[in-house]
């Protein structure tokens, strides 16, 4: 196995103490879909730990249960056995402390930018003023680069600026664990450059701990601490994990031009193709 | 709406042509106000076609029916007779003129004639408020009810007792099946229990409903002389036309976009939000399309409903027309029947209109 588990093995040792450095904990995680043919296992024995403070890629083919996992880490599809935790505490259904980005920006079409944002902000923020939470809601819109376009329609803006709006939402309801379910495979790859940047440099600011999953190598390099890749189902686990030893803050130039980069890049691509 | 259909069906032939034209010839112009010139052209022309359809046909029932006329005469009362009923036929003579189709011409003179007749009954009315205000301020005063005009409705107040009747019944209409429509369907086994029902009652004749909403309203106004008639019109409106807005409604509540709801789960919002601040306004254009058929299907019962109700409104008006037999009757239903058909046309606009100032989504709209 990858020399890079080591706070897993000592994890699986213990089983009950969790390293205080653990945001998220999944353990013998499995996913049963019950067909008329008999059940479909999605995912099995799937163990995976992701440090506070990490940004995780997970990469796999398609179809292999990357986004079932992502969607049972939300809790917003049923787990059939196993467990995932957050901090220690078990997860019994969706919640604000994971935040979400979804493939499709999933902005509400009549609202506008600032009060999509607002929607979540006012959740997680009951006793602050109304002053305040427009604040926090205007501050993040502002980090995308929509301090134009605080009282546009969502149906209005273009897919990437809407996907903006859903990376301003996400944040700003100060989520434990982001979970981002190939936000920007929807875009072209221009738009899709800009939207890295401009999650990554947010990200550097509010360290909140990231699963992403992603199609695209070069992103997943870019991105993470490690890449977490998943074998293809049924019965998929994780397959093979990869540190990405990059400092931080990255520049994509920088990244280009260490040699690493294409060792990474060929042992994600060997991994793919076998 | 006729005209409507008809201009329509030109517009997408007139397209098509144009489309072929444009292939075979380049250098036509693609100018806006050529084409909305033409359009007009091709409007105005498809109107003067249709009248002049109708000026023909007419014209040959008339014919036909006077010919049958003087046929009629000449076998049973001879030769004379049948001279006679030509003359009458030809002067023009009321007694004797042929009931059938009548023609624009006649149609547009009753039109004329029943404007002028509401002009009239106006100042009746205003003369009678008159006459008759130092003697109702008494009545007030010593707390009897002033006495009202209560001679001959106009043709303005019928039309206007029409509408009054189809937007009373849409709002009932509205506020009954727009919060059933929202229960049932944020509530699958409730959509079940439902369910039946709908499937049931919605096939139902508006007569049906009629004499459903007769028998109850007809109790309940027991030992009451005031006239019941228009309660009875818009609640079987109403009853006849809710259930558009009722399954639209709950098919659009029910089919909320899985993502949004998927956001409210994540941010957990409560039942109240998630009902008003996601699921409400995504299902808006559903449920305005339902209310839109509501409002179209209230007016074409409406008619039905006013003939049995007698309430005196387009429907009444109509039916009494058609009883009536006059030599002008004929052609005031066809005023009535242009009268409805604008009206309904327009109520659909306003609908459309509104339509398209709820729906997020213009793209979406049909």
């Amino acid at each position: 196995m990858n020399t890079t588990q080591q706070s897993n093995e000592v994890y699986s040792e213990n089983g009950i103490v969790y390293p205080d450095n653990v945001m998220l904990d999944l353990s013998k995680l499995k996913k049963v879909y019950p067909t008329p043919k008999g059940d479909y296992v999605v995912l099995e024995d799937l163990n995976l730990q992701i440090l506070k403070e990490e940004f995780v890629t997970i990469i796999g083919h398609s179809g292999c249960g990357k986004t079932t996992m992502l969607s049972m880490i939300a809790g917003l599809n049923p787990i059939s056995g196993g467990n995932i935790s957050v901090l220690g505490n078990p997860v019994k259904g969706p919640g604000p402390d994971r935040g979400v980005i979804f493939q499709s920006p999933s902005l509400m079409p009549w609202m506008t930018a600032l009060q999509n944002v607002l929607l979540g902000v006012n959740q997680v923020f009951p006793h602050a003023t109304k002053g305040q939470r427009q604040d926090i809601a205007k501050y993040y819109l502002h980090k995308v680069g929509l301090e134009n376009a605080f009282h546009k329609k969502a149906s209005e803006l273009s897919q990437g600026m809407q996907q903006r709006v859903g990376i301003a939402r996400a944040f700003a309801i100060k989520p434990k664990v982001l979970l981002l379910d190939e936000p920007f495979g929807m875009l072209d790859s221009l738009t899709r450059g800009e939207l890295q940047d401009i999650l990554i440099e947010i990200w550097n600011k509010e360290k909140i701990t990231a699963v992403m999953i992603t199609h695209d190598v070069d992103e997943a390099i870019f991105l993470a601490d490690r890449v977490v890749m998943m074998t293809s189902g049924p019965s998929a686990k994780i397959g093979d994990i990869l540190s990405i030893d990059f400092e931080r803050p990255r520049t994509r130039k920088s990244v280009l031009e260490n040699d690493d980069y294409y060792t990474y890049r060929k042992h994600l691509i060997d991994f793919l193709e076998h | 709406m006729e005209q409507e259909m008809v201009l329509k069906n030109e517009n997408s032939l007139f397209s098509s042509l144009k489309q072929m034209l444009l292939k075979l010839t380049p250098s036509i112009k693609k100018d806006g106000i050529i084409k909305s010139l033409k359009n007009t052209g091709i409007t105005f022309l498809s109107i003067l076609l249709f009248i002049g359809l109708w000026q023909m046909g007419s014209k040959a029932l008339y014919n036909k029916e006077a010919d049958y006329r003087i046929e009629k005469a000449l076998t049973e009362r001879g030769e004379e007779a049948a001279v006679a009923e030509r003359v009458c036929i030809e002067s023009g003579d009321s007694s004797c003129q042929p009931n059938t189709l009548p023609s624009p011409s006649q149609v547009w003179a009753s039109l004329k004639s029943l404007v002028a007749d509401h002009q009239v009954i106006r100042a009746d009315k205003a003369a009678f408020a008159e006459k008759m205000a130092v003697t109702n301020e008494k009545m007030i005063s010593q707390g009897k009810d002033p006495i009202v005009y209560t001679g001959r409705a106009s043709f303005v107040d019928i039309v206007l007792t029409s509408i009054k009747t189809v937007f009373a019944g849409f709002l009932l209409a509205m506020f009954i099946a727009v919060p059933i429509g929202i229960i049932i369907g944020l509530s699958p086994s409730l959509r079940s229990a439902f369910n039946w029902f709908i499937q049931i009652f919605k096939p139902v004749s508006p007569v049906v409903w009629y004499l459903l909403v007769f028998m109850i309203v007809k109790t309940l106004y027991i030992g009451d002389s005031s006239d019941n008639a228009f309660v009875i019109s818009f609640i079987s409106v109403g009853l006849c036309a809710m259930w558009a807005t009722l399954v639209n409604t709950a098919m659009g509540v029910a089919s909320v976009d899985k993502d949004y709801i998927n956001v409210a789960k994540v941010l957990k919002l409560g039942t109240f939000q998630k009902v008003f601040k996601v699921i409400l306004p995504s299902s808006l254009p559903l449920i305005f399309t339902g209310l839109r058929i509501t409002l179209s299907v209230a007016w074409m019962v409406l008619i039905a409903i006013e003939l049995l109700a007698q309430s005196q409104g387009l429907g009444l008006f109509v039916w009494e027309e058609f009883q009536n037999g006059a030599n002008d009757s004929n052609s005031k239903i066809i005023v009535a029947m242009f009268v409805i058909g604008i009206i309904g046309f327009l109520l659909d606009r306003l609908m459309l209109a509104v339509q398209n100032m709820v729906s997020f989504n213009k793209n979406e709209m049909a």
